[in-house]
Parts: structure tokens; C-alpha cells; sequence
């Protein structure tokens, strides 16, 4: 069984974010990393790999500058090869432009199943996986917190509201996972040697049949009006706990009548 | 584009409509124009009450056969818009199926989505959103460009709901094309789990811990506390991701929004992730080690100490007062 991962390499989520002044776009100039919302899908497709016994994992992920450290990172983990759409012509694009040309490079992987995260953690739309479901006509299941597959099937746990459901369907299938639905490995020194030799396979808009102006800001219907700092929230009273700061919670619970 | 018609899609908990789809409605209400309800299910059961909430049509797209909604409804409004049905905007509930059923509309009728919104005015010839970034601390204002209707949407507590004096409102089936491989996606189980005490998002009180806790198993000082409380237990992602506790706890952009009277953060840092799900609670309380912590700088108490010190004495306090 053949299994894509979209992957999203993003700013270090530690560091403050930005938007550009000009585009308000996300600022992605400094070194990027694999979004660790990435890391439980990678797993989980290496593990379904692993239990169908044969077939491989590819990446596919849209990022400037022919970005790949993420990328190696999902790589050292175990993935087999990746591809890579790098275009000047992507910058500023929205969500279905990008579910368009992910699903372009999707098609060359011919996968039987297709993994992302439920959203980035930068820009956190939270559409594009599905986005990409309809783009190839494919059925998906969002919000996985318990997948396997078996003769063709894929069988999922997906969240709602008050529980979860248990949802199937045939493969060829998009589904996106929750965060802690597997515990991703740690790439291994042997992993990470390896990953520097492993295949990625770099693509613009034009080798996808995409035309440039259907995507990035050319493509865009969406702008931003304007950005300015939220209203800012008082901070309150900060007090050093000297053993009696459970008496200073009780206090206020009850100045505010919860107790 | 002026506001003429609105699209609301009423999703439900249980047996009843998700609050939610009803602050959707009550917003959709307010900004002026026809307001129209899609649902999918029993649409007679809930006609009257979509109905005092402003809708003056509610399109049925019928029984799912145990089919996800996303697909269905995503096509059926799909051929309506195609049919010159078009409304002017498309008001979605930021949850599971409303994320799906907005995604796959956008590809059917090529146009994008607005998600994350917490804010929706009109202001020139349309509608502007509003979407708290970077933990809330920017609050960023977009709008659509071109011509079509325009997908938002729209996260949890963003309004208030409140009822109007609408009659009930006309249920009117709405025809699902073939679906292809898309609909292929079938519910062979439901499974409902008990949980004691109001839900997260609806709670008064909310008492969340966080990595500062140490271990998965003092997670239970925070279910001890809700209780005390009458509250909920809630959960940064941190804890949610080392497997702690469910994600079905989690507070924050990628978990639930709250907006409790208080809010106890005990052992979170504030996390710009974190931050976005509860900095709008009415009150909020912190326990954290670290002094420069960002929570505090939204606390209205902050309590700079060990949270293996203070809940156990906080419990007790409050144990005895019971």
C-alpha cells in the first residue's frame, strides 16, 4: 500500500509569528520545520505501511525556496522520497489554491491513501485536506483518532462532539488525523544519515498543468483589510505563593460568587 | 454586494440544534436580508425553533443513508447555487462536519473559505470578517474579492444567541446529486461517551492543567477541582499530544473556545495556541512556576508557584467548605 503524507513545513511555532507589511502574509524566511501537527500523520502512514506489509510513504508539501529541512525531518522518520512544489508564483496563496496544487502532485504519487494533519499549526484554516479530497473526487474522513486498514478498507475512529464514530470506507481515501493519534518515533542517527540521500523531487506550478494565475495572490479572492493589536486584557494582581495562594483563589472565587 | 440572502447550516447535538448553529442565526439575523437554514435529518423536528431564530426557509437535504454530511451537503448547495440560487454569504459552524461541508463546497463552486472567524460586520458592499492571530493578541479583518457567495467560517462563542419572534420555518428538500466515490465514507457505529458535569464550552467554570502538571496521572487534581466547582476540565494541547488526556478536552485554536465566568489555568504557560481558546473568559486564574509565564499577562489573579502545592491545598479549602 502506497501512502502520501501532506506535509507543511512552518516558522518554529516557539518564536513569536509575523505577517509581512505588505502581503500580511506569514513570514517564511527564516529556517522552517516540520509542522509537528505532520509528525503523527508520517507515523501513522509508516505503521500502515509497515502492517500491510510492502509499499511506501511519499511526502508532498508546498513551501518557497526549495525548503526541504522539514521535509528531511519527515525523511529521518522513515519516509521513502518526497515532492516538493516550490514557485514564486505560490506566494500568497489561499486555501484552495493550495488543495489544487497539492492535489496535482498527489496524482503523480498514485497513493491508495492520502494523510494530513486535521490543520497547520501557523496558519490553522483547518480546509485544506478536504479541499483536496474533492479536488481528486475522493471520499475522506476528517478528525481520525484511530485508523487501520484491511483488504482495501480503511476503518477510522473519528471525533465528534459527544464521542466518536466509527466510519469506513474503500480505499482510494484522504484522512486527517488528530494530534496524539500515534506516538511519532524520534528519527534515529541511521534515520537522519539516510535521509540526506533520499529522493525529492522539485516541482513548479507549470509542471503540475496549473497556470500561475490561478494560484498564489494572482489566484487569491480573499484579502486582508487590515491588521491591528487586539483590544489588550488587564493583567491583574500576580502574587508569589508563600503557602497561602490557594487563600488568595478562594478569595477570589468568591468576590466573583463561583463559590 | 449587498447583503440580500444568507445561508446558515444548522448542524445538531444530539436531538438538538448545536448552540453553535443558533448564534450563527441570530448573527445572520442581524446583519439583515433573508436568512435560510440548511440541515440535513429530521428537518420537521427543528423548523419551529430555526424559525423564531430568524430562518424563513429551512432546506432539507435529507436522510445521510449513515453517509458523513460534508459530501452531501456540500453537493446539494452546490446545484442550488448552480440553479441561480446563490445566497450572498454562507455561514458555517467551525466544528467537525461544518469544516468538511465548507471545504468541499469551496472546490464545487470555486471559491474560497474564511475560517477561524470571530468577528462578521458589514461594511461597505459586504461582509468583513474578523480572526483573532497570533494568540489573539492581533485581530486581523478580511473579506472575499470576485463574484460568488462567500464561505465564513465561524468559530464557537464568537456570538450570542438569542431566539427573535419568527414563525416556524418552511422546510424545503433540497436535491443531493450523485455523489460518486465522494459519498463513499459510511457510519457503522456511534459511539457516545458518558462525561459527568457540564460540557466544556458550556461550562461556567472551566479548570485546564497543562505540561507544568509533570505527569499524566496529576492530571486528576484538575478533574477533582472542576468537580468542586460544578466546572469542566479542560486541557492545553501540550497534554493532549503526550497522550494525557483526550482531545476532546482540549482548549485552544486546534481544541474548543471557552468562555467560562472563570477560567483556571494550573501548570500552562499561554501558549499563543492556548491562549486563543480562553482569553475571553470573564475571569481567568493562574498557576504557573514561571514568574515571566505570558498567562499571567492576561490573569486577573495570577499565582506564581507550584501547582503540585497549591491545587491540593486549594481542594482541601474547597472540600471544606462543601
Amino acid at each position: 500500500m502506497n501512502v502520501v503524507v501532506c506535509v507543511k513545513q512552518i516558522p518554529d511555532p516557539a518564536n513569536p509569528g509575523k505577517l509581512t507589511s505588505e502581503t500580511h502574509t506569514i513570514v517564511r524566511d527564516g529556517k522552517l520545520i516540520l509542522d509537528d501537527s505532520d509528525a503523527y500523520g508520517v507515523e501513522m502512514a509508516l505503521q500502515l505501511v509497515d502492517a500491510a506489509g510492502g509499499g511506501e510513504v511519499t511526502l508532498v508539501s508546498m513551501a518557497p525556496h526549495s525548503e526541504t529541512s522539514g521535509l528531511r525531518t519527515a525523511l529521518a522518520m522513515g519516509a521513502a522520497k518526497a515532492i516538493l512544489v516550490s514557485d514564486d508564483a505560490l506566494a500568497g496563496s489561499d486555501a484552495l489554491s493550495t488543495a489544487k496544487v497539492l492535489a496535482a502532485a498527489i496524482k503523480r504519487a498514485e497513493p491508495d491513501l492520502v494523510i494530513a494533519a486535521t490543520e497547520s499549526t501557523d496558519g490553522y484554516t483547518g480546509t485544506t485536506p478536504v479541499q483536496v479530497a474533492e479536488v481528486l473526487g475522493w471520499p475522506s474522513i476528517s478528525f481520525a483518532k484511530k485508523v487501520a486498514v484491511a483488504d482495501g478498507t480503511v476503518k477510522v475512529d473519528r471525533q465528534t462532539e459527544t464521542g466518536y464514530d466509527s466510519v469506513e470506507v474503500s480505499l482510494p481515501a484522504l484522512v486527517t488525523v488528530t494530534a496524539g493519534v500515534v506516538e511519532p518515533r524520534y528519527p534515529s542517527f541511521k534515520g537522519i544519515m539516510a535521509a540526506k540521500g533520499k529522493p525529492v523531487e522539485e516541482l513548479k506550478v507549470t509542471d503540475l498543468g496549473l497556470e500561475p494565475g490561478q494560484v498564489g495572490a494572482a489566484g487569491a479572492r480573499q484579502e486582508v483589510v487590515s491588521v491591528e493589536p487586539a483590544e489588550a486584557r488587564k493583567a491583574g494582581e500576580i502574587v508569589v505563593d508563600e503557602g497561602d495562594g490557594y487563600e488568595k483563589i478562594v478569595a477570589f472565587l468568591e468576590q466573583i460568587k463561583v463559590i | 454586494m449587498t447583503v440580500n440572502k444568507i445561508w446558515v447550516i444548522v448542524d445538531r447535538q444530539g436531538d438538538k440544534i448545536a448552540p453553535l448553529s443558533l448564534e450563527l442565526l441570530t448573527k445572520a439575523r442581524s446583519l439583515g436580508g433573508t436568512v435560510e437554514g440548511v440541515t440535513w435529518g429530521d428537518a420537521d423536528a427543528i423548523a419551529a425553533e430555526v424559525g423564531s431564530y430568524g430562518a424563513t426557509t429551512l432546506h432539507n437535504v435529507g436522510d445521510l443513508a449513515g453517509g458523513l454530511p460534508g459530501p452531501a451537503v456540500a453537493a446539494a448547495l452546490a446545484a442550488a447555487i448552480g440553479a441561480g440560487n446563490a445566497p450572498d454569504a454562507i455561514l458555517v459552524p467551525h466544528n467537525y462536519d461544518g469544516r468538511d461541508i465548507a471545504a468541499r463546497l469551496s472546490v464545487k463552486i470555486d471559491r474560497p473559505v474564511l475560517t477561524n472567524v470571530v468577528g462578521l460586520e458589514e461594511a461597505g458592499d459586504g461582509l468583513v470578517t474578523e480572526h483573532a492571530i497570533f494568540g489573539g493578541t492581533e485581530v486581523l479583518k478580511a473579506r472575499f474579492t470576485g463574484e460568488g457567495p462567500g464561505i465564513y467560517v465561524v468559530r464557537t462563542k464568537s456570538f450570542a444567541a438569542e431566539a427573535g419572534d419568527g414563525g416556524p420555518a418552511t422546510v424545503s428538500a433540497l436535491e443531493v446529486p450523485d455523489l460518486g466515490a465522494t459519498g463513499g465514507a459510511k457510519i457503522t457505529d456511534r459511539h457516545v461517551e458518558e462525561s459527568e458535569g457540564p460540557k466544556l464550552d458550556e461550562a461556567p467554570v472551566v479548570v485546564s492543567g497543562g505540561r507544568g502538571l509533570g505527569e499524566a496521572d496529576k492530571y486528576s487534581m484538575i478533574e477533582d477541582l472542576a468537580k468542586l466547582l460544578k466546572g469542566a476540565a479542560g486541557a492545553s494541547r501540550a497534554i493532549v499530544d503526550a497522550g494525557w488526556v483526550p482531545y476532546s478536552h482540549q482548549v485552544g485554536q486546534t481544541g474548543k473556545t471557552v468562555k467560562p465566568t472563570v477560567y483556571i489555568a494550573a501548570g500552562i504557560s499561554g501558549a499563543t495556541q492556548h491562549m486563543v481558546g480562553m482569553k475571553n473568559s470573564k475571569n481567568i486564574v493562574a498557576i504557573n512556576k514561571d514568574q515571566e509565564a505570558p498567562i499571567f499577562s492576561i490573569a486577573d489573579l495570577g499565582i506564581v508557584g507550584d501547582v503540585h502545592k497549591v491545587l491540593p491545598k486549594l481542594i482541601e479549602a474547597l472540600k471544606a467548605r462543601s
